[in-house]
Parts: C-alpha cells; structure tokens; sequence
C-alpha cells in the first residue's frame, strides 16, 4: 500500500514537533525515519499509526483518507523498541493473539502463527515464554506477531535499540529478508545512519520536525542538498570548515584552499574523507599530519589545518609521517558548498 | 584504623542497626508467642499465682469438643468463605475504574479512602442505624426494589449476613488499594499493542489484566483471609457489644477474648488461640502452593 502525507502536522501545544511534510511511500519500499533523538521520528510514525491524532494536513493509505481513522481499523502492524511482548502467554499465543481477538478459530491461527514463527525463524521455541526468550528471539516474535494479521503497513520504532552491537547488524539483515520476502510496506525508525544506510530503499532524514531530504541512501550520501545531510550521513563524518571564498581561495583563519567558486562570500566547506587526495605539486592546501591509525583495513590518517583536525584515509604509497607536511587536492565527487543558512550552493 | 577492626565493625554495625527490630520483634511476638503455647498446655492456670493443676492436652480436649467454639469456626469460616472473595470481586472492578483517566475519579478516590482513615466503632454505629429494620437506608433502598424489609438485626439467623456485608465494606478500601498499585504496575503498553489489534476492553481485561494481576491477586486472598479469620472488632457496634442478637454469632476470636477477659479461664482461651494460629497457617501455606501452579510468568 502506498502512504501519503500530505501538509502533515503535529503541534504539543505551541511546538511543532513535526512540520508540514508532504511525502509520499511506495509500496513495497523499505523506508528509514532518521533523524537526531527528538527530532520528530516517532511522532511522526505513531500519526501513520494512528495512536496519536495529526495537528494539520491528511494521511492517505492509497487513495484512502485515513486521517481519523481508528489505529486497529488501519490494517497495519507495530513493532515497538522493548517489544512489548505479552509476559505470561508463550510464543505461539503471543504470535496467534492478535487472530484471537479476531476470533479466528484456535486450530486456523495456530497453524498461521507456526508459518509465520517460521518466517522469523523462531518455530523452534513455540512453547517458551519471552522472559526465555533473547532479545533477537523477543524482536523476531514481536515482527510475527505485527505480521500475522496481514497488514498493509509494517511500522517499527527503533527496533533494534535494544539489541547488542552484532545482533543489531544480524537483525537489521533479517528485517530486510522478512520484507522482502513478504513485501510489506515497511517505515523504520532509527537514528543510527549507518542501519538506515545499509537497510532501506528510501531515507526519510529529519531535524527538528523538519524534512531535510527524502531520497535513496546512496543519493543522499553523494548530493546532500543541506549541510545536516552532509554532516548526519557518513562514517568517518564529513569535515567541515566555515570561512569566505574570496577570489579563486576559500580562506579560514588566513589559511587558504583553491577552490572554485563564483561569489565572494560566507560559505561552509564540506569534503567527505575519502575526497582528499595526496599530490606534492598540484595541491589545493597544505596540512600536517596529526596521527595515523588503522581501523580494521583501511588507515584514518587526522590532518592538522590551522586549529582544526580534518580526516582522510591514508593510501598504500603514502610515505609521509607524523609531523610532515604534505599537499592535499580535493576531489570533484564528495565535496560540498553550503551557504550560511545551510543549502547547498 | 587497622584492617582488622574495620571488618569487625563492618559486622557490628549492621547488627546494631537491626537490633531495634529484633528486640522488638522477640520481646511483643516471639515472647507472647511462646508464652501462650507454654499457657495452653497448662490447666486451670493462674495468671496471678502462676500456679496450675495439670500439664497436658486438656485445653485443646475442652475447646475442640466445645460447641461454642466448634459454632464459632463454623461462623468464621462462613464469614471467610463470603468476605473474600465477595470484595476481592468488587474492589477488582473499583480498581480497574479508578485505573482508568475517568472524570469525577478524584471524588470517589477520597470516598472510597474513607473507611480507612474514620474509626470502624464509630462507621459501625453508623451501619447499625442503616440495618435498622424500620428506618434504616438499607431496607429503604429495598423497599424502592420492592423488597420488604430484611430483619438484619433482630432476626438471629440474619445477623450472619449483616456481619459480612459489613465486613465486605470494611476491608473493600484496603483490597482495593493494593489491587490498584498492581493494575499501575502493569505496562500500559501491553493495553496499547493489545487495542491496537482490536481487542474490546473485556477481551484486554480477561487476557492481559488478569493473569498479569494474578500475583497480587494472590496476596490479596492470603492477606484477607487472614484478617478476615480475625473478625471480632466488627461485631461491637453493630450487635451493642455481643456476638450476634441471641449470643449466636461467636467467632474465633470472640470465643477467645469471652474465654479471656469474661471467663478468666487462660490456658483454655491460649489453646484456642494456637488453633486459630494453625488453621491459618496451613491456609496460607495452602494458598501459596496454589499460587505457585497459577503463576504466569
Ligand atoms: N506528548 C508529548 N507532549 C509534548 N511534547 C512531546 C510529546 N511527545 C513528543 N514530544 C516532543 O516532540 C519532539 C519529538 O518527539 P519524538 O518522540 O517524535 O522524537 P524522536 O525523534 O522519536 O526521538 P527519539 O529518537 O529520542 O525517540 C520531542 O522534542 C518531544 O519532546
Ligand atoms: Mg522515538
């Protein structure tokens, strides 16, 4: 099913918490809420819900208003961050409870919950109780039990906070398999960039109840269109430097980088790490190295620009140590201009 | 400071800390305790002299073949057997409102307080004047049902049911107020989840509510059936200080506090007593072992 917002808004009182966003998701599509703690992301998810009312604007499943339509009349699936999985009833009747309700018969939902603890891969621990359970167990039970009516829409709110540092890689992929194989229309909350990075077909990336930019990962990793974009995507983070163009040279602090550039004006520098190349006769600035350190197989090298630290990845052939200065040219590809509200120039 | 010492203050001091309790604790329990099985063995004992005939069984012979006593368990075990589990079931549903965001709440939460904070002589008298058979509230209600009117205390053989009506109400704030911190102890979220797939409230309160409650449940039972074993206070106000109109509402502990102060008769009232110790200390331990097969999670 496809979901569309339309001028949709969320006021606690005076804040807005969510801003007037217009989007639209495709079925079928993975999509990544992602954005800073408090930015929005769940206010944003619990409106597709329904749990909580929209402010301003429409929703729309299809062509469907559903703006004040009831959350259980929604025909979506949720899954929450500590999973909120039914204490005292096992995996089967956790799985199969939401076809209690509807009063599907204990023969019919029983054998639905078993394919779907299959799917999750969770048939083999039908009779425990979550308390038994992991956490990658518990989450696997909580998307079963979100998938087991059917739903249009697969809504989950940083599923995967709880979980330890490889379970949460372990699941994310897992996440992907299950929507791929059932093809649910799936809205994922997270603000960890590099899960929405590696998982979702489209990255909603928000700030402050604000739609920064909606697009592929790889799109908006490569042509951020606001200097948030550029910064909140990326590890090693982008480095940034804010000074004036003057002439042909950005300058900060007196200390100048060849650049081109049209206006004479306030601007920020973005480059990302793997933008900087090493070259003693044609560079662009100077630097001295910091520190170099491996991390796994690649080596961050830290330069030393004026007073700040700027991070690139070392090369095979770089024969340079700690203390040397060393010429630097920036790539066309990974190198941003912002002005000084943010847009991309 | 040496090692040494600091490791036997570490143990002192927390010792000291205790010792109120434990003084406490052996001088008003554990020393009555044992005081009264030491009296109950003892015949035709004297408070005063000390002095006494016969060590033996002769008191528990006495009161197990005494049909006041024998009426007495039977009225209490009536009076158990109604009183639990009638205002375990109303103060389930009071707590399950006074759980919910419902207007006007603060004005019944306040109303429902108030038994526990006046003293039970004085609302005793105020019920004696509702089961007035002439004039009372209670039968007035009736008589608006078209009920005529009940003989609660002038008639013996109803005095039974006055007493557990009253009782009901007496223990139905502090039943519910323990029921309530175990509904708030319940993650919200699970009624959020469950709604969201549709389930009416009735649904939520058999599946989710109850079993996640069952524990409390639990202590409820336990803790009134104990108190409740223990009716005697509740019977002064209302039958002007006898044990029922014609003397036939005898309870445990009437019967030992009659044996007690009226009879001075202490080792038979002491035998009494670590009868009623026993019946509830099998019954609590019964109900614990139930509990144990009932737990959910
Ligand atoms: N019921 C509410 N009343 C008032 N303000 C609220 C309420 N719910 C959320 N907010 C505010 O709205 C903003 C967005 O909250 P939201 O929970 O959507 O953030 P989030 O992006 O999900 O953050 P996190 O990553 O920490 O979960 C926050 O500033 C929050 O304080
Ligand atoms: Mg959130």
């Amino acid at each position: 099913m496809q979901v569309n917002l339309k001028n949709v808004t969320k006021k606690f009182n005076d804040f807005k918490a969510v801003n007037n966003f217009t989007l639209t998701f495709e079925e079928g599509e993975l999509i990544c809420l992602l954005g800073p703690s408090g930015c929005g992301k769940s206010t944003l998810l619990n409106m597709i819900s329904g749990i909580i009312p929209v402010t301003e604007g429409k929703i729309f499943f299809d062509d469907r208003d559903v703006t004040n339509l009831a959350p259980q009349h929604r025909e979506i699936g949720l899954v929450f961050q500590n999973y909120a999985l039914y204490p005292h009833m096992s995996v089967l009747e956790n799985i199969s409870f939401p076809l209690e309700i509807k009063k599907v018969e204990k023969k019919e939902r029983e054998a639905l919950a078993v394919e779907m603890a299959k799917l999750v891969k969770v048939d083999t621990l039908l009779d425990r109780k979550p308390a038994e359970l992991s956490g990658g167990q518990q989450q696997r039970v909580a998307i079963a039990r979100a998938l087991i009516k059917k739903p249009k829409i697969l809504l989950l709110d940083e599923p995967l906070s709880n979980l330890d540092a490889r379970l949460r890689l372990e699941m994310r992929e897992e996440i992907r398999r299950i929507q791929q194989e059932t093809k649910v229309t799936t809205i994922f909350v997270t603000h960890d960039q590099e899960e929405a990075m590696s998982i979702s077909d489209k990255i909603v990336l928000m700030k402050d109840g604000v739609l920064m930019q909606v697009d592929k990962p790889q799109v908006l990793y490569d042509n951020p269109l606001k200097e948030f974009v550029s910064t909140f995507l990326g590890n090693p983070p982008i480095n940034t430097i804010k000074g004036n163009y003057n002439n042909g040279f950005f300058e900060y602090n007196n200390q100048k980088i060849k650049l081109n550039y049209h206006t004479n004006e306030e601007i920020t520098l973005a480059i990302r790490p793997e933008a900087i190349d090493f070259d003693e006769e044609n560079y662009d600035f100077k630097a001295v190295i910091k520190e170099r350190f491996k991390i796994g197989k690649e080596e961050l090298l830290m330069l030393q620009f004026n007073d700040l630290l700027l991070r690139t990845y070392a090369t095979d052939e770089l024969n340079k140590n700690v203390g040397d200065e060393i010429g630097l040219k920036l790539k066309n590809k990974g190198v941003f201009i912002f002005d000084n509200k943010g847009d991309r120039k | 400071m040496s090692r040494q010492q600091f490791s036997l203050n570490n143990k002192i001091e927390p010792i000291l800390y205790l010792s109120p309790f434990f003084f406490g604790l052996i001088i008003w329990t554990l020393y009555p305790f044992i005081n009264v099985l030491l009296i109950s063995f003892k015949e035709n004992y004297n408070l005063l002299t000390g002095s006494y005939k016969n060590l033996g069984l002769g008191n528990y012979i006495y009161v197990l073949n005494n049909l006041k006593f024998l009426n007495a368990l039977r009225n209490t075990g009536i009076y158990v057997i109604f009183t639990v589990p009638i205002s375990t079931f109303l103060a389930l549903i009071f707590a399950n409102l006074l759980n919910q965001k419902l207007k006007g709440i603060a004005l019944f939460q306040t109303a429902y307080f108030l038994p526990l904070v006046t003293s039970a002589t004085a609302i005793g008298l105020v019920w004696k004047l509702m089961f007035n058979t002439n004039f009372g509230a209670i039968n007035q209600i009736l008589s608006y049902l078209n009920i005529s009117p009940i003989h609660w205390l002038d008639y013996p053989k109803n005095n039974i049911y006055t007493l557990i009506i009253f009782g009901v109400w007496n223990i139905l704030p502090f039943t519910i107020i323990l029921l309530l911190s175990g509904l708030q102890n319940i993650n919200p979220l699970y009624y959020t989840v469950a709604k969201l797939d549709g389930a009416s409230d009735f649904k939520i309160f058999r599946r989710i509510t109850i079993p996640l409650l069952s524990p409390t449940i639990g202590l409820v039972l336990i803790i009134n059936t104990i108190s409740t074993s223990k009716v005697y206070s509740e019977l002064f106000p209302i039958f002007s200080g006898r044990p029922g109109i014609a003397d036939n509402l005898y309870t445990v502990v009437y019967y030992i506090y009659d044996l007690f102060y009226v009879k001075w008769d202490l080792g038979k009232a002491a035998a009494a007593s670590v009868i009623l110790f026993l019946i509830l200390f099998a019954l609590t331990l019964s109900q614990l072992q139930i509990q144990k097969k009932w737990k959910h999670y």
